[in-house]
């Protein structure tokens, strides 16, 4: 189920040259961001709470997603290289799976690393907040990378579709529309964040049970789905 | 310069055959509409393209969806105000572009590559310069189609406001006042917006990752900020707030047009820059926005060949 060559190929079209530095200048950002709102405010929990939850949590790691996600798979369909590694004797779910796990990979060392470190930062990880949301990067994560690795193969704009879901679904409808909550990477991994903090500052929409319930669900589904996608892949021209 | 020529027939010795005929090739002696027109050309098509026409259906798609879904909300606001008979509209002219600003960002971070990724990507952009066009012409025209669009893009639901508030016998002086205001806070906005999502696009020439990071500049950069001023905010700090709101361009918007414009300031608690902050603010835009111009000039000096 896991290719190395695939694996190797894949590292390489995610991190080669630029690319590396679109994924490193956010993590970046939010470390700076953690040193100055530390140098300003001192350690505070609620303070701390909110930059991880409203920065990293809500922007950082679901953009970081669509970009390894649909990155691992769009560019190689766009250009039409895909082919020749259609054309090797793999099966196409184990490309997939190989080209998954790279991506979440890619996303966890991207996102829940710096959480981390910025929840050390800001306030020394009292209340187990830092532990919190690296725990909440960590899980949806993986659940990011599956959902974009599928629009990747789905939706020759991928990209855009995956940030119309991260920023205007998450951000803007499940500020206004409470249903819109539930069905929402971002709330599923709180409500695991919510079991690992102590106090009340990490609080979620959904109950721990139907948010892992939905998560494995919807990476399971999503990569079976793009495996299907892959094996009736039709190459489009350029519109 | 290779035709018939009879006359060397003599020195080639007999029996070879070869020679080189006139098969009826003409020069063009036409009208040269030279590089005016080839500039005006260039802007019509990218500006047509910024909004799908004269592509295919599948590209129309997004581009009249976002203007849709930007329209969409003034008209409902100007129905309410109808039937409510309200002597103001809800949402003023300058506040609307900083409500609606995701869209915006998507537009132009799926147009910005579309306009300029893919002659780079498909290596055509030597064939552009082949024509009597120079690298300026090509930044301007790209440049100016896609700040047009922009400007169709988000002056287009205030242009619904505005005409719903005269229909609905609003005061007629007041309006007019702000709908200016609001124009001009639009195309500063059209301007700046384009000259970044430009500048990331060319210097991205992979369609996906362009998206991505103009998407990733504009709204990290509007989330570090607003992040930085909630915090300066509750720390009592509220002088700090106008001088954060100088690192991200939708703030940077938002307080041109609440120094100048006579715009509310969405900051932190109201606290919008006051006229002398205000001056460093039109100067940091248009800064940014000659600042783009001459890196896409740059970015174009040396490709081609």
């Amino acid at each position: 189920m896991y290719d190395p060559t695939v694996a190797r190929l894949t590292y390489r079209a995610l991190l080669g040259r630029r690319r590396a530095l679109i994924l490193g200048a956010l993590p970046l950002l939010l470390i700076v961001i953690s040193v100055a709102v530390r140098a300003l405010t001192g350690a505070d929990d609620q303070t701390a709470a909110d930059v991880l939850g409203g920065f990293a949590l809500a922007t950082m790691v679901p953009i970081i997603g669509v970009i390894a996600g649909t990155g691992a798979i769009g560019p190689e369909i766009d250009d039409g290289s895909v082919v020749y590694l259609l054309s090797k004797p793999l099966k196409r779910p184990t490309i997939i799976f190989t080209k998954l796990i790279v991506a979440i990979a890619v996303t966890m060392v991207f996102s829940a690393v710096p959480t981390l470190v910025a929840g050390l930062i800001l306030n020394g990880n009292g209340q187990q907040i830092a532990v919190a949301y690296t725990v909440a990067a960590l899980v949806s994560s993986i659940a990011y990378s599956a959902l974009f690795l599928l629009l990747g193969t789905v939706s020759r704009h991928a990209v855009v579709f995956g940030l119309v879901y991260a920023l205007v679904w998450e951000a803007l409808f499940g500020s206004l529309v409470p249903g819109a909550r539930t069905l929402s990477v971002q709330q599923w991994s709180l409500a695991v964040a919510h079991k690992v903090a102590d106090g009340n500052l990490v609080t979620s929409e959904v109950g721990l049970t139907t948010a892992t319930v939905l998560l494995v669900a919807v990476t399971v589904l999503a990569t079976w789905y793009a495996g299907q996608k892959l094996r009736s892949l039709t190459l489009a021209g350029e519109e | 310069m290779a035709v018939d020529q009879p006359t060397h027939a003599a020195a080639t010795p007999a029996g070879d055959q070869s020679r080189i005929h006139d098969i009826g090739y003409r020069g063009y002696d036409g009208p040269r509409l030279g590089r005016a027109y080839a500039r005006r050309s260039l802007y019509s098509q990218s500006l047509r393209g910024a909004y799908g026409l004269g592509r295919s259906v599948k590209s129309k798609v997004l581009p009249m969806l976002l203007f849709a879904v930007m329209c969409v909300p003034a008209a409902i606001m100007v129905a309410v105000a109808v039937a409510t008979k309200a002597h103001e509209l809800p949402v003023s002219y300058t506040r609307y572009a900083i409500i609606m600003q995701a869209v915006i960002s998507l537009y132009i971070a799926s147009q910005a590559p579309q306009a300029v990724s893919r002659d780079l990507r498909f290596k055509t952009v030597p064939l552009y310069f082949s024509r009597p066009i120079e690298t300026a012409d090509y930044v301007r025209a790209k440049f100016a189609a896609l700040a047009s669009a922009l400007f169709v893009l988000t002056a287009g639901p205030l242009l619904v406001m505005y005409a719903g508030a005269l229909l609905s016998k609003m005061d007629f002086a007041h309006q007019t006042k702000e709908f200016a205001q609001g124009l001009v806070s639009v195309a500063l906005l059209s301007l700046l917006f384009a000259g970044i999502g430009l500048v990331i696009a060319a210097f991205t020439p992979r369609r996906g990752f362009g998206i991505a990071a103009v998407i990733a500049v504009l709204t990290i950069s509007y989330g570090a900020v607003s992040t930085l001023q909630a915090i300066a905010s509750t720390q009592d700090s509220d002088s700090a707030i106008p001088w954060i709101g100088l690192f991200s361009p939708i703030t940077l918007i938002d307080g041109v047009q609440s120094a100048f414009l006579g715009g509310s300031s969405a900051f932190p608690g109201g606290v919008g820059p006051s006229h002398g902050e205000g001056v460093v603010y039109v100067l940091v835009v248009l800064g940014l926005t000659a600042a783009c111009y001459g890196l896409l000039n740059r970015r174009y000096q040396k490709v081609g060949l």
